[in-house]
């Protein structure tokens, strides 16, 4: 039971350089690792890749050693780090809860988000309030694997603590391997058990 | 006085706009034969308190014959419009999302209507189709989609790569459920304003076709229809049977554009709050 990447390479086009080049990662079911790496080293490329987001030029993504499904929910999913450009700005927020089936008492609860929330638009969020709306639709949505992209460089201290207490409290709960893409060491190691780094 | 702010002014133009076109359109609707049959005892009379407008050669009012015109323009308008939006955005969503090669059809197909003149292809569909009022909507609509087809496709494309359409896919959502609720709430404020402002073209296409003769019978009470009579009354002095009927599809046509444009600036994001 594990997400693996073997020998993936990628690269934008094929006049582009190699972004990755030959990489492997194994994510089994209940391990938390973070991917540590400067600007530019590929981490986001990495994290949609494993998404399936895009499909890796050379090798191959496979989850319990199948590729990923098409079809129905993903049982990989990705928290993107702008959270402004991943919620249709047409929709009033209780939509992008029940696109994931993720609209319930205990979610609202557990993420802080107020009642008055639900009835606003996107754009009449902060930036941190509407994360925790999409992280509740990824974590909320029954995956399996939650991939997270720098998805608290953005966030206040103490609003990062209490994401990742609910996204950690949860993937406890339910077995989830965590992958958590940062440039931050200390955030990487509070956060994972092994660390990755796409430099070496 | 306090300002009123653009919606509720745009409000209050549409709501006035609704009647002038509901009324211009039941007027037309209710003028009888006779009212438009004139006498020759009162043949070009000018415009007096009986007929504001004044009567032609044959002795009609041009008054109830300018109204029934304009009811015969905004049918073949607002027909002509919603049948051309309608293609338009079949076809730029189809662009869009089918194969290289439809799109590269599609584009192609945009680039030869609008690389034509639109009144000589009018005239030619129109005549083509027996002319009359069947063979004028056709001729109108078929030359009016491209410019916005060619939004619409824009629009999809550039929908179709948004993030927020790639996760809904992700998480579980078919093709159908994301055009329904991720893409046609963005397309449908441009169909709307698109409809409106081809509007007052198929209007001035309708009139400027009937005109040159390749539009509606002469018998019927079109504007062109009068604009072409009256022409030959012109040199005769009798400035009011070309000067009234004509003021009148250019201040409905004015109106009519003025409510697509306010409309835009209010669902354009860039413009909604000035």
């Amino acid at each position: 039971m594990a997400l693996e990447a073997k020998n993936i390479s990628f690269r934008y086009g094929r006049r582009q350089p190699w972004i990755l080049e030959g990489r492997s990662i194994t994510i089994d079911r209940g391990q938390r690792l973070a991917v540590f790496a400067p600007s530019g080293f590929g981490k986001t490329t990495l994290a949609m890749l494993l998404a399936g987001y895009l499909e890796p030029v050379r090798g191959e993504v496979l989850l319990d050693g199948k590729q990923l499904p098409r079809k129905g929910i993903c049982p990989v999913q990705l928290i993107f780090q702008h959270p402004e450009k991943a919620v249709n700005p047409r929709w009033k927020l209780k939509k992008v809860l029940e696109e994931s089936g993720s609209l319930r008492e205990e979610v609202l609860d557990a993420f802080g988000m107020e009642q008055a929330w639900l009835e606003r638009f996107p754009r009449e969020l902060s930036g941190g309030e509407l994360q925790r709306f999409c992280v509740a639709r990824a974590l909320m949505s029954g995956a399996d694997y939650l991939i997270c992209d720098e998805i608290s460089t953005m966030l206040d201290g103490i609003t990062q603590a209490q994401i990742w207490k609910v996204i950690f409290k949860e993937a406890e709960k339910r077995n989830m391997g965590i992958l958590t893409v940062t440039h931050n060491r200390y955030l990487a190691e509070r956060t994972a058990t092994g660390i990755i780094d796409l430099t070496i | 006085m306090k300002r009123i702010n653009r919606r509720s002014r745009m409000m209050l133009f549409t709501v006035l706009m609704a009647v002038m076109l509901a009324a211009v359109y039941s007027s037309g609707i209710l003028i009888s034969e006779d009212m438009v049959t004139g006498s020759f005892l009162n043949a070009k009379l000018p415009p007096c308190p009986a007929h504001p407008f004044g009567t032609d050669a044959l002795g009609r009012d041009l008054f109830f014959r300018t109204l029934k015109g304009l009811s015969v323009s905004i049918t073949v308008g607002l027909a002509a419009s919603a049948v051309s939006a309608v293609i338009a955005v079949l076809a730029g969503a189809a662009a869009a999302i089918g194969s290289k090669r439809v799109d590269a059809v599609i584009s192609w197909l945009i680039d030869l209507v609008m690389g034509i003149p639109h009144t000589i292809l009018i005239i030619l569909i129109s005549f083509a189709l027996g002319r009359g009022l069947k063979g004028l909507i056709a001729g109108i609509a078929a030359t009016h989609w491209c410019s916005l087809a060619r939004l619409v496709r824009g629009e999809v494309l550039q929908l179709r790569s948004e993030r927020y359409v790639a996760i809904s896919r992700k998480l579980g959502k078919s093709g159908g459920f994301i055009l329904m609720h991720h893409m046609l709430p963005h397309l449908a404020p441009q169909f709307l304003v698109g409809l409106i402002l081809m509007f007052p073209h198929a209007i001035l296409h309708e009139a400027s076709i009937s005109f040159l003769g390749f539009g509606l019978p002469p018998e019927q009470p079109a504007i062109g229809i009068i604009l072409s009579e009256s022409m030959r009354c012109l040199s005769a002095g009798m400035w009011w049977s070309a000067v009234l009927p004509g003021l009148t599809l250019v201040l409905l046509v004015l109106m009519i554009d003025r409510l697509g444009e306010q409309l835009r600036r209010i669902l354009d994001p860039y413009s909604a709050q000035e």
